[in-house]
């Protein structure tokens, strides 16, 4: 039997998540590799729609980065886009697909390390979780 | 606008059962708008319901268009044929679309995607707020703007009534007194003697009380099958 491993999807905006994993990388920073990065200008740009298409495209966990309240280089985007996480994972339940593999995490561009920790977390939620209802065989 | 909001999800699906092809028409006008039903709504119902198919290993062919009125035979037309190859259509229009398109796809079965709710305004970004109840005989001029009909809780005629405290209404301290509303309106306007009009006994025969309303507009009607 094979072991499970995640895959896990960042959407990470431009100037301060990306910029985070970037650093991490700089930093040799150790984070689990089941993490695919799509880099956005900003998590502004983030719908619903995105989110749910990562799901039905074979996606574990998804999770959008952004900037730190406050600090959203085109001011508000952050906050849309955990506006967008919320609606997509409300309507991932709706049909049967728990909402914890879908997060927000407010990354500052100069904090690599809590890049690598919203990394690791969330392919250890994929883990708990298992392979995504999507995914199993029948 | 004309107002909807999306059914649940399931009660989507179990208008569903059986069937094993699905085109989700969306409709381009108001249901857009107030982003129920318009063309990004229809991608994300299609999306669950293709995750839904695949988590019940159910064989489901979805289809998704969204045309700009289904309230309007012209824009039906074009998408006669496409709708022949699905087995149900389920609409996200109002309900008035939602007929029309029953009516002219018959006898393939058309099902609802939205409830219907209210004639409304867009009050702010994602707040809709009920402003008419398309009543058929419109009297803002006399309360300043302010229609009684689908403000007050009773519809009063010649309010406030005795529920109105404060400025809000007894229904509920959300709801600011309609009659209240009137009176500041027509205070600001200088007007505050047609207060004292005493409005007579409403006609409701032009309200939806009764049978379904028509206009017929001859002049709007074409000539020898042209169109005017």
């Amino acid at each position: 039997m094979s072991v499970f491993e995640p895959r896990v999807v960042a959407f990470c905006c431009h100037f301060c998540a990306y910029s985070a994993a970037d650093l991490a990388g700089s930093m040799r920073l150790e984070y689990a590799p089941n993490v695919r990065i799509v880099k956005l200008m900003c998590t502004g740009k983030v719908d619903a729609l995105l989110l749910l298409k990562a799901f039905e495209d074979g996606a574990d966990a998804v999770y959008v980065a952004g900037c730190e309240e406050g600090d959203c280089h085109f001011l508000e985007g952050n906050l849309r886009a955990t506006k967008q996480v919320d609606r997509a994972r409300k309507m991932l339940e709706e049909v049967g697909i728990e909402g914890d593999r879908l997060r927000m995490y407010p990354i500052g561009a100069s904090d690599a390390p809590s890049f690598a920790a919203a990394a690791n977390e969330m392919t250890e939620k994929a883990r708990q979780l298992g392979p995504s209802p999507l995914k199993k065989e029948g | 606008m004309i107002v909807g909001e999306r059914k649940p999800f399931n009660e989507i699906r179990a208008m569903l059962e059986g069937y094993k092809k699905v085109l989700i028409l969306g409709c381009g006008t108001c249901v857009s708008v107030c982003m129920a039903g318009g063309q990004k709504e229809v991608s994300l119902l299609a999306s669950q319901l293709r995750m839904d198919a695949r988590l019940r290993k159910t064989e489901m062919v979805l289809g998704e268009n969204t045309i700009q009125r289904q309230c309007d035979r012209e824009y039906i037309e074009p998408i006669v044929e496409q709708a022949g190859n699905y087995d149900v259509v389920l609409s996200m229009a109002c309900g008035a679309g939602v007929q029309l398109l029953a009516e002219m796809l018959t006898p393939l079965p058309v099902v609802p995607a939205l409830n219907t709710t209210f004639l409304a305004v867009a009050d702010r970004e994602g707040t809709w707020l009920e402003r008419c109840r398309g009543c058929g005989n419109c009297i803002l001029a006399d309360t300043g703007g302010i229609c009684p009909v689908a403000r007050c809780a009773k519809s009063l005629f010649n309010g406030p009534c005795g529920g109105s405290k404060e400025g809000k209404c007894e229904v509920s301290l959300d709801i600011p007194c309609a009659w209240q509303l009137i009176y500041d309106r027509l205070s600001d306007l200088g007007q505050l003697s047609q207060m004292e009009i005493i409005q007579p006994i409403r006609d409701w025969r032009p309200s939806d009380s009764g049978a379904p309303r028509s206009i017929v507009r001859e002049d709007a009607i074409g000539v020898s099958g042209e169109k005017a």
